[in-house]
């Protein structure tokens, strides 16, 4: 790429995505939410679902207007997708969707579809069948239309095509969650591979902690709408800092055949159209506190008023 | 509680199936006892829910089955079409993966959980439908009289899968096949179908299914584990046995294939 490269791929600053429906309360599903990917690093974006991991990733691809807040990749600001070409240093992110059924064209084979890629990132000298085989498809394939394959297979071959345009950050909205339990962890670790071997950044998105905690280098953890943790991988899982974290890693359940229930979070996500007031996680956390309900924490890296960093330091 | 009860519920001998002069089960052996979780696991494709289906007669069309699937002093495969209507649903019922598509999602929750009942067990409407709010109680629905007159789409993921179980549990059945009951939800919320699950069968004597490829759901409900490979049963006893010692090498494989390893658990 020839963009200059200052700090950080991909930053996300205080973003704010809202979905306006006529008639209805502005939802915010992304509210004011940072993070930051660097070249070379698997980011695992994680939390439960309507907490707006996907609204942000459409951000970044630009799928979606951001309402207020900054978003640069490789220090260019996103500029939401309209009608008109792509600017070419912007094609730099790719993403891979959820659902590899309805994300490729039915009616045109895959190599067609992998061309498409290659021709955005003008690349004369690759032809789709060797993209074909650097995920793990027979060359072959390049001549059959999706429905000829499995969704693992199907899976595959989206991340050709996004890994066609030459990425500089690859986005994978629960790349993994429409496939079979089997192909979950390879598919998950291809992505990982495929992106950190081409220099990319990664940011991958799941509710499968267990997967997420194999492939990713970083863990940013988002509750309604804003990250609330983020941190190296091993030390979130080792001592996860904010109660919500705590939950959603005590809620996995271990296959060490001592029949041990997992523990429930009490209460339902609240609806993002009508937050609560202070910490969003406050009414269903077990250590909530008065300033809790008062005051939202608005800093990082773990935003929770046990962890608040010293006094002096707020205004 | 008749959790201490072993009767066997529901016995399935030499269970073959094949679709399209096409083996795809090749004599599974289960039983199921009263007050009790029969965990099935296996990756897909090695014909887990095809034995779910089974039990229930709901195999797809141009399949053959034989053995014998023993169920109250019957055999289910024998049975005539019209019997086996008034056993499913009502003795033997099922809970599907997806809560957002086996729901009807034009049809209000109440009309859901009250066509069968009024069906299998004969009672009025008003019956039915107080049979219902307490259905929706007993499986931790907020507001339960507000919730039958509303429909699926109003409730989230988890909050379907519940109703979905209500819907099963309707008509007091003896045996409840749970087929990857949790897989489409979030852990949080796995967390509490899977407490409920537990508690629903250690109360009410349920002879529980439960076909997940989820080592980790097998592990926190289940009280037998039987693990499938390619239509057959390879292992099957105890979960606190087959999950620490298992003695088939496919087990094990599928035990050393986990993302987190045994034994070291989130804190």
């Amino acid at each position: 790429m020839t963009v200059p490269q200052t700090g950080p791929l991909l930053s996300v600053e205080d973003l704010v995505v809202e979905h306006r429906t006529p008639g209805r309360p502005v939802v915010r599903a992304v509210a004011g939410a940072s993070l930051h990917v660097a070249a070379g690093e698997v980011v695992g974006l994680v939390g439960e679902s309507g907490c707006g991991k996907s609204t942000l990733a459409r951000a970044v691809c630009g799928l979606h207007g951001a309402a207020s807040g900054r978003i640069h990749v490789g220090g260019r600001p996103v500029t939401p997708l309209g009608l008109r070409r792509r600017d070419p240093a912007l094609t730099g992110v790719q993403m891979v969707f959820q659902d590899p059924y309805s994300s490729l064209n039915p009616r045109r084979r895959v190599g067609a579809q992998i061309a498409d890629g290659l021709r955005t990132a003008g690349d004369t000298a690759t032809s789709p069948a060797d993209l074909l085989e650097r995920v793990g498809l027979p060359r072959a394939f390049a001549g059959r239309y999706p429905h000829e394959f499995s969704g693992g297979q199907r899976q595959r071959v989206a991340i050709a095509r996004a890994l066609a345009a030459r990425p500089s950050l690859l986005i994978g909205d629960e790349p993994i969650s429409a496939l079979d339990a089997s192909a979950q962890a390879q598919v998950a670790r291809l992505m990982r591979d495929l992106a950190v071997e081409s220099g990319a950044g990664l940011l991958f998105i799941s509710h499968d902690l267990s997967v997420v905690r194999l492939i990713a280098d970083r863990i940013a953890v988002m509750y309604l709408g804003k990250v609330v943790e983020t941190g190296p991988t091993a030390e979130v899982w080792a001592d996860p800092r904010h109660p919500y974290t705590r939950a959603l890693l005590a809620a996995i359940p271990s296959p060490d055949g001592a029949g041990v229930l997992p523990a429930e979070l009490p209460g339902d996500v609240p609806d993002p159209a009508d937050p609560p007031a202070g910490c969003r996680f406050h009414p269903r956390c077990p250590f909530v506190m008065d300033v809790c309900r008062e005051k939202e924490p608005d800093f990082g890296p773990v935003a929770c008023w046990l962890h608040a960093p010293e006094p002096s330091s707020l205004s | 509680m008749t959790a201490a009860q072993k009767t066997a519920a529901l016995t399935i001998e030499g269970l073959r199936v094949s679709i399209g002069g096409h083996d795809v089960l090749h004599g599974v052996d289960l039983t199921l006892e009263a007050g009790r979780v029969h965990g099935l696991a296996g990756e897909s494709g090695s014909g887990k829910t095809m034995t779910g289906l089974a039990v229930l007669g709901l195999l797809p069309h141009g399949s053959r089955a034989s053995g014998r699937i023993a169920f109250g002093g019957r055999d289910l495969l024998e049975m005539p079409a019209r019997e086996l209507n008034e056993v499913r649903g009502a003795k033997i019922a099922m809970v599907f993966q997806d809560p957002a598509t086996s729901l009807h999602p034009m049809l209000t929750v109440e009309r859901q959980l009250t066509e069968h009942m009024r069906h299998h067990l004969g009672i009025g409407r008003k019956d039915a439908r107080e049979r219902a709010a307490a259905l929706l109680a007993k499986v931790r629905i907020p507001g339960p009289e507000e919730a039958l007159k509303r429909y699926p789409h109003q409730f989230s993921g988890g909050m379907r899968q519940r109703i979905a179980i209500a819907v099963a549990l309707a008509c007091e059945p003896e045996v409840l096949i749970a087929d990857e009951p949790t897989t489409a939800l979030d852990v949080t919320v796995q967390a509490g179908i899977l407490r409920l699950l537990r508690g629903l069968c250690d109360d009410l004597g349920l002879a529980v299914l439960l076909v997940t490829h989820d080592l980790g759901v097998m592990s926190a409900v289940a009280d037998e584990v039987s693990v499938m490979k390619d239509g057959l049963v390879v292992e099957t006893g105890p979960r606190g046995r087959v999950l620490r010692e298992p003695r088939h090498p496919y087990t094990r494989s599928l035990l050393d294939a986990l993302p987190v390893p045994p034994g070291e658990n989130s804190p």
